[in-house]
């Protein structure tokens, strides 16, 4: 019962939608629900990358801390978004703090079950590819874009 | 607008005040009591008397021609002379000049607007015409970005017009401090996820901001199906006659000032993909 849920919900998730069911069984046995309140730190830089957290509810800021700085948001993600991408390659390390902003729920894949399924369903590998890097392909766009510094200089 | 273009009116500053630390508003009244009619995205030439003149948008509301509102960033000699104005002086207005954006002609189509850094400016006064004949018009979407949230300009209005039900309005930063519980990332991001909900083919959209901006921003609105001929830009260059003579704007085959600065994408997409123009 519980397994269909999850099922059910990864078939309804944005990043899922068009996965077929297959794929969403076998997703669904490393995915498990998972609940943050407003404040609560969901990773911190450094923390192994063990999951993957599809937001299903609520606001999540990733923030950059450097020293005698005060930590700066760099993005906000939200209902619909992907939490985390350094499980995906070694040293499956996150590179950045994430804060839930209000209540977060979550389903979270374990990033060790994902790898493994990978590995031993070369299918399924290239679906998590072609599922996950547009995400990964707007968000670097997005970064350049930040990098740029555009508002500086124009005139009214 | 006076019979010579390029002869200066004076205008009294009724009243000004501090947007953001470099950016302000001021409100002016024409000393000759003539009415000043203008088009939303339409400029004037203001002239900062013994300093020099600087084209800037109009900011205020076109229903009210009683007199002329502008919002000006400090980033040089005359614009710096022009935001440090006090309440009582005297400057002089040339204009309005250009062209404008059509938001009368989308009656009936869903507009939306993406605004990038003082980019929002020369959108204000399409969004007030649009606002104020909300029900001509099928929805109204309003994308903004900002550097941070201490740029973000006319920050009580975007409230006001947040809480309205008939208006979707995105604001978003590049970056912020903890305790900012708003929107952070770039402005394209946050015109997909206002995209996503809109039929596509409806859309009529206006963009002002950085260039690179809008650039990005026109290749969302295509990528989601926003046909090229409905989308707007409103271009900056250099200008400095205003009337098409001078050719300091000079755009291709255009002149910013006297084409402009609101042009149809698909006039311009060509020259604002060369780096060279």
């Amino acid at each position: 019962m519980k397994i269909h849920g999850f099922e059910e919900i990864l078939a309804q998730h944005p990043v899922f939608r068009d996965c077929g069911r297959d794929t969403v069984d076998l997703l669904s046995g490393c995915a498990r629900n998972e609940h943050f309140r407003a404040g609560r730190t969901i990773f911190s830089e450094g923390d192994d990358a063990d999951k993957v957290f599809l937001i299903r509810e609520g606001d999540v800021a990733i923030e950059i801390s450097a020293p005698q700085r005060e930590p700066l948001i760099v993005e906000t993600l939200h209902t619909g978004d992907v939490l985390g991408w350094s499980w995906l390659m070694p040293p499956y390390k996150h590179m950045s703090d994430a804060r839930a902003l209000d209540d977060v729920r979550a389903i979270s894949l374990d990033a060790n079950c994902l790898r493994t399924k990978c590995g031993q369903n070369p299918e399924l590998g290239y679906q998590m590819y072609q599922h996950f890097v547009p995400h990964l392909a707007v968000r670097f766009r997005a970064l350049r874009m930040q990098l740029l510094d555009v508002y500086g200089t124009r005139k009214g | 607008m006076a019979q010579d273009p390029m002869l200066p009116r004076r205008f009294r500053v009724k009243r000004v005040w501090k947007e953001l630390a470099d950016v302000a508003t001021m409100e002016l009244d024409p000393i000759d009591g003539e009415a000043v009619p203008f088009r939303p995205g339409q400029f004037n030439m203001l002239y900062a008397f013994g300093v020099g003149e600087v084209a800037i948008s109009i900011s205020g509301d076109p229903a009210d021609s009683s007199g002329l509102v502008h919002t000006i960033r400090n980033v040089g000699a005359v614009s710096g002379a022009l935001a440090n104005v006090s309440d009582g002086d005297v400057i002089g207005v040339r204009g309005p000049f250009g062209t404008a954006w059509p938001v009368a002609e989308e009656t009936g189509r869903n507009i939306v607007f993406v605004a990038g850094g003082l980019g929002l400016a020369p959108l204000r006064p399409a969004i007030y015409h649009v606002l104020q004949n909300r029900e001509r018009y099928s929805g109204l979407t309003l994308v903004y970005g900002a550097r941070s949230p201490d740029d973000l300009l006319f920050a009580e209005e975007l409230k006001s017009w947040k809480s309205r039900f008939d208006t979707e309005v995105e604001v978003t930063v590049d970056h912020a401090a903890p305790g900012w519980t708003g929107q952070v990332g770039v402005v394209t991001i946050g015109l997909d996820r206002m995209l996503a909900g809109i039929d596509k083919a409806e859309v009529s959209a206006f963009l002002c901001g950085p260039e690179i901006m809008m650039r990005f921003s026109v290749m969302s609105l295509t990528a989601a199906g926003v046909p090229e001929e409905r989308i707007w830009v409103s271009m900056e260059r250099n200008m400095k006659c205003a009337v098409g003579f001078c050719g300091h704007c000079q755009f291709g085959p255009d002149f910013v000032c006297r084409d402009g600065p609101v042009f149809r994408h698909d006039q311009v997409s060509r020259l604002i993909a060369k780096k060279e123009v």
